[in-house]
């Protein structure tokens, strides 16, 4: 085995591709997860996100590249991989016709946990995810929130080394969003897991990750802390609204400022922003290019997308999204 | 590799989900109960040709219906694979470190054993219209009724495999389901069928599976009991095998 039990990395992937017919919906991607760690995978809708929690979780075999997690082959040894880990998938996986407690008791005993272990396991992660109260109501007569929580408390009863979370916040408003927060951060504090979570909110990103691959096009484009990813653009970002877009893109260039052409505007990273924005003022006025407005705010992960790609990480409507479809349907 | 206690564990859901649906027991109930009571009313005075003159028609009919019964849920209950997979639930199970022959052989078996309930009920429901089975012939239908239960859940399942959303299921009802019934001899004996017919029928595992229970509950049948038995029950096998091998192929994604 390549891959020493005790050594701190419980995830590590090379090369690895993923084609549907001739589209590659995961191109060669490559990374590591320590152990303890929570690991984001940030990048937009069609990135490839789910396509790689999939390949890892062993539900589709990848085209070729390499992948251990906690130890064993993707596709060597998927039955070893299967019981080293939990997931919660982006879509709703219950059954819903079933109560709380049956949903976990199923899980516990597909996953070989004897009697009183199980049942007192149940009441513990019940307790986590504050669904105590609710464990003997069928599963359909939950908010969307509530299953979240179940899934999650679900994904990790059984002890898992590694859990993956795709999009567990995914088409829920506000206020649950930052319920589930807690709940992974207690998670963590609590267990010894180490959690992957794909997302593509920015915020959850930034509040949850220790560290963060962005991808784009099935394509790691940046890797690292969180932290350390803002600072690499610069702590400041400013965005101008001008008359004549590329000329005053180039005239910046010039003055070898990190800028990119965005679908509103002009994106410029800078580690000082308040003194840029009287240079490109002066600049302006030197050209006559006349400034419509300017922004300044500390830079956040979305920059940093912004500038590798020139695009944003688009947050969709809620009603547009696949789960609320799926809900839908049950009804 | 097959586990045993997985086996238990998805045939137990089966069974807690199947008592829940009380109104979706006592529905499908209604539709094989009024074939018997009408039918059953209807050719009261008919004389089948092919059919001894001390048969009844609604002694012949109801072995029959119980047996359409026991068809239409198996059938219902392989093929709600399919649902599952709609709903996410067979990813839970996919992720699991249970194998996939384990996860086959776990729904055939739940579904095959609320198929035998539901034919129960049925046998039930047509004593009160005054149907009167031979009560030790009772021990025997059983084991027709399991045999037919496992070959159609199995059928349902190697069909849930084929099939890439629920949108196929009515296809499956109206051009599988029904003729198999209707070329089983469920409803009248086979032979009444033009030759050319008649020839499908005997291909049709249904066919045998109507006879033995038919021999069973009224001690008569159009073939020998034991060769029913061998026909039905080399199918079931047969049906196991190649379920659990086009669902070890499945993939989720
Ligand atoms: N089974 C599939 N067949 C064909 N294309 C797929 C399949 N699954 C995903 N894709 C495509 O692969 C790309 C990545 O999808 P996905 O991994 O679901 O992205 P994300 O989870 O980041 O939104 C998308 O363009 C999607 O349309
Ligand atoms: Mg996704």
């Amino acid at each position: 085995m390549l891959f020493v039990e005790d050594s701190s990395e419980i995830i590590k992937v090379e090369n690895l591709t993923k084609f549907f017919g001739d589209f590659a919906a995961v191109k060669e991607v490559s990374f590591e997860v320590e152990r303890g760690e929570i690991f984001g995978i940030l990048g937009p809708n069609g990135a490839g996100k789910t396509t790689l929690i999939k390949m890892l979780s062993t539900l589709l075999k990848p085209t070729s590249g390499k992948a251990l997690v906690a130890g064993y082959d993707v596709v060597k040894e998927p039955q070893n991989v299967r019981k080293s880990i939990g997931i919660v998938f982006q879509e709703p996986t219950l059954d819903v016709e079933l109560t709380a407690r049956e949903n976990l008791d199923f899980h516990g005993r597909i996953y070989g946990m004897d009697g009183k272990k199980r049942r007192e396991r149940i009441s513990e992660v019940l307790e986590l995810v504050g669904l105590s109260d609710k464990a003997d109501i069928l599963v359909k007569k939950f908010s969307g929130g509530m299953q979240r929580r179940l899934e999650i408390a679900r994904g990790f009863m059984h002890f898992p080394k590694v859990l993956f979370l795709d999009e567990p916040t995914l088409g829920l408003d506000v206020q649950t969003r930052r319920n589930i927060w807690e709940y992974i951060e207690k998670l963590r504090r609590d267990e010894d897991v180490t959690i992957i979570l794909t997302t593509h909110y920015i915020e959850e990103a930034e509040n949850l990750c220790d560290r963060v691959a962005i991808i784009d096009l099935g394509r790691i484009i940046a890797l690292d802390t969180v932290e350390r990813l803002r600072e690499g653009i610069g702590k400041d970002s400013i965005e101008v609204v001008v008359e004549n877009g590329s000329v005053f893109e180039n005239l910046l260039k010039s003055q070898n400022l990190k800028v990119v052409k965005t679908a509103d505007g002009l994106m410029i990273s800078a580690s000082d922003g308040e003194k840029l924005i009287p240079r490109l003022f002066s600049l302006a006025q030197k050209h006559r290019i006349e400034i419509h407005s300017v922004s300044l705010k500390k830079s956040s992960l979305e920059d940093v997308f912004v500038l590798l790609t020139g695009r944003k990480i688009r947050e969709e409507s809620a009603a547009m999204h696949p789960m609320m479809r799926i809900k839908r349907m049950r009804k | 590799m097959v586990e045993a206690y997985g086996v238990y564990i998805l045939w137990l859901r089966d069974l807690k989900r199947y008592v829940r649906a009380r109104s979706r027991i006592i529905g499908s109930l209604g539709m094989p109960l009024f074939f018997l009571a009408f039918l059953g009313m209807g050719f009261r005075r008919a004389q089948i040709p092919s059919l001894p003159g001390d048969i009844s028609y609604i002694d012949f009919l109801a072995p029959g219906v119980v047996s359409m019964v026991v068809l239409f849920t198996s059938t219902f209950s392989g093929v709600s694979i399919v649902w599952d997979r709609q709903f996410g639930f067979l990813r839970e199970i996919m992720v699991s470190p249970i194998s996939r022959t384990t996860i086959a052989l776990g729904r055939t078996l739940g579904g095959a054993t609320t198929a035998i309930i539901q034919g129960f009920l049925m046998l039930a429901v047509s004593y009160i219209i005054g149907f009167r089975p031979d009560p030790i012939g009772m021990v025997y239908s059983f084991v027709f009724m399991v045999l037919i239960a496992i070959s159609f859940t199995g059928l349902g399942v190697a069909i849930s495999t084929l099939m890439e959303d629920i949108h196929g299921f009515q296809l499956v009802i109206n051009f599988f389901v029904f003729p198999i019934f209707f070329l089983s001899g469920a409803l009248f004996p086979v032979k009444e069928f033009p030759e050319f017919i008649r020839f499908f029928t005997y291909f049709n595992p249904l066919t045998y599976g109507v006879d033995g229970m038919r021999w069973s509950l009224i001690h008569y049948s159009e073939f020998n009991p034991f060769i029913d038995f061998l026909a039905i029950g080399i199918f079931s096998i047969f049906v196991i095998i190649i379920s659990t091998i086009l669902f070890d192929r499945t993939e989720v994604g």
